[in-house]
């Protein structure tokens, strides 16, 4: 699972409470049945990659992988043949004589990770593991951790700011704001189901236009809106509009769509998709996305020219706020 | 192609290549007119005192080259028993140096930048004060009924003064007190710089604190801690007023032999070849440090 939030929304800090660093006012952790909050660090057997690796520098590779198993008193040639195979596992065969400032960043977070693992810990605890890689390798990395996560079956709690990290590594990712752990769920209920505004701005792009809702009807303007979902309780209320959810056709909408006419503002060429800013006929800026392949047909939309939007009811999703 | 192309004229010349070395060069010859005052000034008074040194010590007192002032000091005892004093003393006193400056360092390394600041005044405030002031300030406290030993025989733990001074142990004490900042300061320097995430992944790895201490800790510090200690003992080495005054004539220095070869000897040559030798001293010294801090580094990184 990921802890995923803007900065000083307090993911580091939980991360640090549970690996033993900061000491929480109260409370309780437990790991499996145990608890351990009062446990000091070395004590919790809890595996951890720091966000910059902090892989010992007077020791070798290999050295820094047997570590923790050296103080656990484990014997010489078992000690050999774990590190020899955690090294196996993140692809770094034959490396374990090397020097540590003689790996390039994405094996050094590989180093980082083999360590955290060997000594076979109950959870492992990952601190921005990939915000020192480029963002090719990065891409890679969040890939790699995933498959040795599903092989390894342990625990993993990942801290990150970038939500497609999140959406990428966990079966399951947790959003705090300020303290507070907002929504807790699956990468697909979070982006197609956020509970509320922060939710659906942090993750993914998002713009919103505020409606009403009266007597279980959503109303924008005038336009009583098609929903699937329950709307939120009478009051005002936002729709979220997803950029890539928005249908711009040529062809006839049909009914279960709801209809929208705005102006094109902006349209910007982004390679795999035009990012298209409109102002709706109510006044609103939103944002909608044409994929490359339908190009095409249709040209990029010059600005000032009118254009018609549809949205399934399907994906018209409405959340508490009003708009600001 | 068009691109490399373009760097080379028709004739293969290279595009601008005269000017930009010709820039090259007037930079560098700029640089070293900037540089020349402190060649000159380390050549007048670094390079053509010690030559002078140097060449004095082989010279006898009719002028004539000569090995004597060397063969001296290799067959007369008296001399290698200064020598070994002098080291062995050095020694102790940056052993000791490094026993009460090490957890000072670390303490220091340890505290909020404001605090470190004020504890480091309190190291640094003798170190200004001179040489000569406090040593004889050690002087007063530790003599026969000097206030060290007046309370030591008044809480009656002792029942006859201690012999403080006049002696290695007043010497000890002394060199020790005026040490300590040369070894606290590149010590500390080096301990800031240790990130505290290596010991918070040691604890996490499973390492209690003492462990983590001496397997982390430690080995990262080596580098400052070597510095200090080089620029402790090579400054012992020299040491001549606090074994002077403190001493009380019982310990010789080299310095101390120096100071009286210029009085006894006719020549300044048997004084020369006494610095040479120490000089060589503290240059061996220095290299091998400097070579082991080097192969140290590369393996930190």
């Amino acid at each position: 699972m990921t802890l995923l939030g803007p900065s000083g929304s307090g993911k580091t800090t939980l991360l640090m409470t549970i690996a033993g660093f900061a000491r929480p006012s109260g409370g309780s952790i437990s790991i499996g049945d145990t608890e351990v909050v009062r446990l000091p660090p070395h004590k919790r057997e809890i595996g951890m990659v720091f966000q910059n690796y902090a892989l010992f520098p007077h020791m070798s590779v290999g050295d820094n992988i047997g570590y923790p198993l050296r103080l656990r008193k484990t014997a010489k040639g078992e000690i050999a043949a774990r590190v020899e195979h955690v090294l196996e596992l993140v692809q770094l065969e034959g490396y374990g004589s090397r020097r540590v400032d003689q790996l390039s960043g994405g094996q050094r977070q590989r180093v980082a990770l083999a360590r955290a693992i060997v000594f076979e810990p109950r959870i492992l605890l990952m601190d921005e593991p990939l915000s020192a890689l480029d963002k090719q390798l990065r891409e890679r990395m969040q890939i790699e951790i995933r498959r040795l996560h599903d092989r390894l079956g342990m625990t993993t709690i990942a801290v990150t700011h970038d939500q497609r990290e999140a959406l990428t590594m966990s079966d399951r990712v947790a959003v705090l704001e300020r303290g507070r752990l907002i929504q807790f769920d699956t990468p697909r209920q979070l982006y197609e189901r956020p509970i509320n505004r922060f939710v659906a701005e942090f993750i993914g792009e998002s713009s919103f236009v505020p409606v009403t809702v009266d007597r279980g009807t959503a109303l924008y303007g005038d336009m009583k809106l098609q929903i699937t979902e329950t709307p939120p309780p009478d009051g005002p209320a936002l729709l979220l509009l997803r950029p890539e959810k928005l249908i711009l056709s040529s062809r006839p909408l049909g009914r279960e769509v709801n209809r929208f006419d705005g102006v094109v503002e902006d349209a910007v060429f982004q390679g795999e998709s035009v990012l298209l800013t409109i102002i709706l006929a109510g006044g609103h800026e939103i944002q909608a996305r044409i994929p490359n392949r339908q190009l095409d047909c249709r040209g990029i939309p010059v600005a000032g020219s009118a254009i018609e939007l549809g949205l399934a009811a399907e994906d018209a999703l409405l959340v508490p706020g009003d708009a600001s | 192609m068009t691109m490399a192309a373009g760097l080379w004229h028709k004739d293969q010349v290279l595009l601008n290549g005269a000017a930009l070395e010709a820039d090259r060069r007037r930079e560098n010859r700029q640089l070293l007119m900037l540089c020349s005052p402190g060649i000159l000034l380390a050549f007048f008074l670094l390079c053509l005192p010690i030559g002078w040194l140097f060449w004095f010590s082989f010279i006898d007192a009719g002028g004539s080259p000569t090995f004597e002032h060397y063969s001296r000091i290799w067959n007369e005892g008296a001399y290698i028993q200064i020598f070994i004093v002098t080291f062995e003393t050095s020694a102790l006193v940056t052993a000791i140096c490094v026993l009460l400056g090490y957890p000072l360092a670390y303490c220091l390394s340890q505290m909020s930048q404001k605090w470190s600041g004020i504890v480091m005044l309190g190291v640094l405030v003798p170190f200004w004060t001179s040489l000569l002031v406090r040593t004889y300030a050690w002087l007063v406290l530790l003599q026969r009924r000097g206030i060290v030993n007046t309370l030591l025989v008044d809480s009656g733990l002792v029942h006859q003064p201690l012999p403080l001074v006049n002696n290695l142990t007043g010497t000890i004490i002394g060199m020790v007190h005026i040490m300590v900042p040369f070894l606290v300061l590149p010590l500390y320097a080096s301990m800031r710089s240790i990130d505290g995430t290596y010991l918070r992944a040691a604890a996490n790895l499973g390492a209690s604190p003492v462990k983590a201490f001496w397997q982390i800790y430690l080995p990262l510090s080596l580098p400052g801690l070597i510095a200090g200690l080089v620029l402790t003992f090579i400054l012992c080495l020299g040491f001549y007023i606090t074994p002077a005054i403190l001493g009380g004539g019982r310990v010789q220095f080299i310095a101390q032999r120096i100071e009286t070869s210029v009085h006894l000897f006719p020549t300044w040559g048997p004084a020369s070849a006494l610095g040479v030798v120490l000089l060589a001293f503290t240059l061996a010294i220095l290299v091998l440090s400097q070579l082991l801090l080097s192969r140290w580094r590369r393996r930190l990184g």
